[in-house]
């Protein structure tokens, strides 16, 4: 299983703050994951190729190229603005 | 070498971080604080207060990453730092950086560079309240350019 977060003004866009799903097969990175997730989803394509959109997996920052397997934890958010 | 990183809603004591940091390290010359209070405007007007959401885990490891970065590029001997996640009034404070060290220009690069990576790396998100309604802050380009000056 894989675990989906997503937080901030994605979340809101998507109307869901975390979900889980089984890996897809053919799904080797990060960039495999996402277009899997958008056409399991089709509402989340906005939200997920916006220009901005972050990614981390296993709470390290992503690349679409990161390798994906079976128990990792993939979240999307935008550009942090703490302090 | 201590250091102390803590998320948490409640408010923190300034003082009392202060006093930490120098009855923990007693060989310190210099002890350096920067804290980050709520703005009562934006770009758009009044600002009633905001909600600070974070990454639980991510945001923990990520602030760990910055320290244990900013503790071998400078001789430091305490760090602590306290971001506040939730709801959060005008005025009140977000973020605490604080840090010992023998002279006064160690402390004062550090607290500067763990609040530039702070900025642009720890995944906090900031709500904006106003009378107008709610509207999530968008990231700025200068805190991009403070960081990459490191």
């Amino acid at each position: 299983m894989i675990k989906v977060l997503f937080f901030a003004r994605i979340r809101d866009q998507i109307g869901l703050s975390e979900l889980t799903t089984e890996l897809p097969e053919d799904v080797h990175d990060l960039s495999d994951f996402t277009r899997a997730l958008i056409q399991a989803n089709p509402s989340f394509e906005p939200a997920l190729t916006e220009r901005n959109v972050l990614t981390a997996v296993n709470q390290e920052m992503a690349s679409p190229s990161t390798t994906i397997e079976d128990g990792d934890e993939i979240a999307y958010f935008p550009p942090v603005t703490g302090g | 070498m201590a250091i102390h990183i803590q998320i948490q809603h409640d408010d923190f004591d300034l003082n009392a971080e202060y006093q930490r940091l120098r009855r923990e390290n007693p060989q310190a010359g210099a002890v350096v604080t920067f804290t980050g209070l709520v703005r009562d405007f934006n770009a758009d007007g009044k600002v009633s207060g905001i909600v600070l959401e974070h990454y639980s885990g991510m945001t923990e490891k990520t602030l760990q990453r910055i320290a244990d970065e900013a503790v071998t590029r400078w001789q430091v001997d305490g760090v602590t730092i306290i971001h506040r996640v939730g709801e959060l009034s005008g005025a009140e404070q977000i973020v605490l950086v604080g840090i010992a060290s023998r002279h006064r220009s160690e402390s004062f690069s550090a607290a500067a560079f763990i609040m530039d990576f702070l900025k642009t790396e720890a995944p906090f998100w900031k709500l904006e309240r106003s009378p107008e309604g709610e509207q999530w802050v968008d990231a700025k380009l200068s805190d991009q350019r403070a960081r990459e000056r490191w």
